[in-house]
């Protein structure tokens, strides 16, 4: 079975290509890219009416609640979620209960999305056990099992002597490490930046040197181990001026940025609303103008949705009670190109950390549109206007900061492996 | 005349004082006294195939075997080798006396001392424990493994293994596999395999093998795979189970996936490659039984039986230098 994808707008980061063309699927490979307006036969033909052509969108951090918290979101809702949002390829954080931190657990997560035959689900695996901090988790054989990155995800490994050994290991078998910068005591029970604002408004609150304090302690270890690593959702200028100083002097280091902190700050927690209650917490205006010019200069390998589905109960309390995340797979795209319609960034530029750049970081022949590559592919129109409703979500959660605001970006079309699963 | 009379006629040919004062480190020896050394034990284990076991070299002289940590089989070696010297042996497990009364290992050394031993087997959980010892009596000390820093003895036993096994040790590429970074075995043999001419590998996680492990003159290899292509011998270590607890690995089915010997990771070492261990053994973690117990890849036996030789050899070495300090 064959599918032509004509008269589209080839949009392909890893080649630099922006322009009209047409791509030609066999046996759910990407066989031929065609530049130009040449005329390509499929027994499928999809006309794409001059929108853009993609390679589907990689989610590296990607929270469900299967197993343990199904009620939250399941590996089908976000499955669907992600569809319906371009994303292709989806990496699920081992936060869940129990812990994905041995490889039956890796095998679980991976079969039980395949078995959904929707996107490509991929699982991260824990660097400790239980995300405990204390006990090195089985990455060798998860990393068989196909894990693709290790992380305790928002729990901080504080232990220096444990997260030194678990870095230090992981060179044996060239896997990724990915932690989150924040010293664990300064970032105790905080739910705000510290500043004038979260001072008026009585939250508890962290000073943005915590992230910088860790990512020092990090890229120190990453130094003496040379396990390639991954900065995870970095978010205040201090950190960014970390990193730079760090690949000033050689180190390969990673960094992902999440989409929440690109589009919005510390003032959208002016009216306690808890949908923007979220872990790192927001940060002032001038921290989101740092990242947008990381992402801008390319510094940023990838952008998250940072995936976290939070249901209503545990949504719907004061501020510095309310569970943190939001929910993003759906508005990753149309948020993602605010980047592009408000700061004037490149579109390859923003799509670059969103296909490209997280498949080179993990090792996955997606994220690009070229022959041999699996025919992954997002069709979407970029100028279209949205209004974002978030009870119409297909994920089970509904924690969406975006809720009610406009964006710009429709996604028409969802193709993973030559099947569609979402359309238009 | 009997085999024993023959052996005893080539020990005594072969006899050669020790070089040092006492036994302390790999570094204590030289090339041709290490081969006269294994001379000596091959003569020794000849000995000690016979019936007639017994020898009068170490006549009147006490050994003192000195144990502070656990050891069956060390020790055992260590007293079988004396008493077939002819030697009074009196081992002292200490790890159950004096220590737990609070006595200082030197308190414990000059007491001991004042009862004129002259020869001093010592094991302690401290490196540098027999050196400091050895500061502190008028008897010769034998180190038989100081925390993670030596055990001499283990590694001129698996010299005279592999020489028997091989003919030559020189030229021979050997890999030492697991946890290098606490063991005292490994340590003995860089230093005894380098001086003897052969080639050393270190293989095992990065958790577990010193970062600056490379500038001992060996290669450093994490995958069992790259590191035993070529190899003449594979050594396995034991791996310590509380290395789990502190992070260094995760659990021992991994270890045994990535760095247990199996037979098919012994099939990527050179054809004929032999297996070594020091003991005592976790089967089923960094080896397999169907390797461990198969005589025609296995010189674990021999390993034991070289014990008994290579420290009869020593103890007699010092005891000739003893005698001629007379």
């Amino acid at each position: 079975m064959s599918l032509a994808v004509v008269n589209a707008r080839l949009l392909d980061p890893a080649s630099d290509y922006d322009g009209p063309g047409a791509v030609l699927v066999e046996d759910g490979v990407i066989t031929l890219v065609e530049h130009g307006g040449a005329p390509i036969r499929g027994e499928q033909v999809i006309d794409a009416g001059g929108l853009c052509l993609t390679p589907g969108l990689i989610d590296i951090r990607v929270r469900t609640g299967e197993p343990g918290a199904e009620p939250k979101e399941t590996l089908k809702s976000a499955s669907l979620a992600a569809a319906a949002g371009g994303v292709t390829t989806i990496v699920v954080q081992p936060d869940t209960d129990p812990a994905v931190d041995d490889p039956a657990m890796v095998d679980f997560i991976q079969r039980r999305g395949a078995a959904l035959g929707l996107v490509n689900v991929r699982a991260a695996g824990a660097a400790t056990k239980g995300r405990g901090g204390s006990r090195m988790a089985e990455i060798g054989l998860m990393h068989e099992a196909g894990a693709l990155y290790f992380t305790d995800g928002d729990h901080v490994i504080a232990d220096s002597r444990v997260l030194s050994r678990v870095m230090s290991y992981a060179t044996a078998f060239n896997a990724l490490i990915a932690c989150r910068p924040a010293d664990p005591w300064l970032s105790e029970g905080a739910v705000a930046t510290s500043g004038e604002l979260a001072t008026r408004l009585g939250l508890p609150s962290a000073p943005a040197i915590a992230e910088r304090i860790q990512l020092e302690r990090d890229l120190a270890l990453v130094e003496q181990t040379g396990v390639r690593f991954l900065v995870d959702q970095i978010s205040t200028e201090g950190a960014l001026e970390v990193l730079a100083r760090a690949r000033g002097r050689g180190l390969e280091v990673a960094a992902s940025v999440s989409i929440n902190h690109l589009c919005f700050n510390e003032v959208d927690i002016g009216d306690y609303r808890t949908f923007y209650r979220l872990d790192p917490p927001l940060r002032p205006e001038s921290d989101r103008r740092a990242l947008i010019e990381a992402v801008r200069d390319g510094l940023i390998e990838a952008i998250t949705s940072a995936h976290a589905p939070a249901p209503a109960e545990d949504k719907r309390r004061p501020f510095a009670e309310a569970a943190p995340g939001a929910v993003g797979l759906e508005t990753l795209l149309p948020a993602a190109l605010t980047l592009h319609h408000e700061e004037g960034i490149d579109l390859l530029d923003v799509l670059r950390p969103l296909t490209e750049g997280p498949a080179s970081l993990l090792g996955l022949e997606a994220g690009r549109l070229a022959p041999g590559a699996p025919a992954d592919l997002v069709l979407f129109d970029p100028g279209a206007p949205v209004i974002v409703d978030a009870d119409a979500l297909r994920s089970k959660s509904k924690n969406s900061p975006f809720d009610g605001r406009r964006l710009q970006g429709r996604v028409a079309r969802t193709v993973v492996a030559g099947r569609t699963v979402h359309a238009l | 005349m009997t085999n024993a009379a023959v052996a005893a006629d080539l020990i005594a040919d072969r006899l050669v004082p020790f070089p040092k004062s006492h036994f302390l480190a790999a570094a204590d020896l030289n090339p041709p006294f290490v081969s006269a050394l294994l001379d000596l034990g091959d003569a020794f284990v000849e000995l000690n195939r016979s019936s007639t076991k017994a020898l009068d070299l170490l006549r009147g002289r006490t050994v003192l075997n000195l144990f502070f940590e656990n050891s069956t089989r060390t020790s055992s070696s260590f007293e079988i080798a004396a008493k077939r010297l002819g030697a009074d042996v009196v081992t002292m497990p200490v790890g159950a006396s004096s220590v737990k009364k609070g006595e200082t290992l030197i308190d414990t050394a000059v007491t001991l001392n004042a009862m004129r031993p002259d020869i001093l087997v010592v094991r302690h959980g401290a490196s540098g424990a027999a050196a400091l010892l050895s500061q502190k009596v008028g008897c010769a000390v034998v180190n038989a493994g100081d925390g993670r820093h030596e055990h001499p003895t283990q590694a001129l036993l698996d010299l005279l293994s592999l020489r028997r096994a091989f003919g030559d040790v020189g030229g021979l590429t050997v890999a030492i596999c697991g946890d290098i970074a606490h063991s005292r075995v490994a340590r003995s043999n860089v230093a005894l395999l380098s001086m003897m001419g052969a080639r050393v590998r270190l293989i095992g996680p990065p958790t577990l093998v010193p970062g600056d492990a490379d500038r001992w003159g060996c290669e450093v290899f994490h995958d069992m795979r790259e590191g035993l292509a070529g190899c003449d011998v594979v050594m396995m270590l034991r791996l310590q189970l509380e290395r789990m607890d502190g992070a260094l690995m995760p659990s021992t089915r991994e270890y045994f996936r990535f760095w247990g010997l199996d037979r098919e990771k012994l099939a990527w070492a050179r054809a004929g490659a032999k297996v070594m261990h020091p003991g005592p053994m976790n089967r089923g973690v960094e080896i397999d039984s169907d390797v461990a117990d198969d005589l025609s890849v296995s010189l674990i036996q021999d390993q034991v039986e070289m014990g008994v030789a290579a420290r009869m050899a020593v103890l007699a070495s010092l005891a000739m230098r003893l005698e001629s300090a007379r």
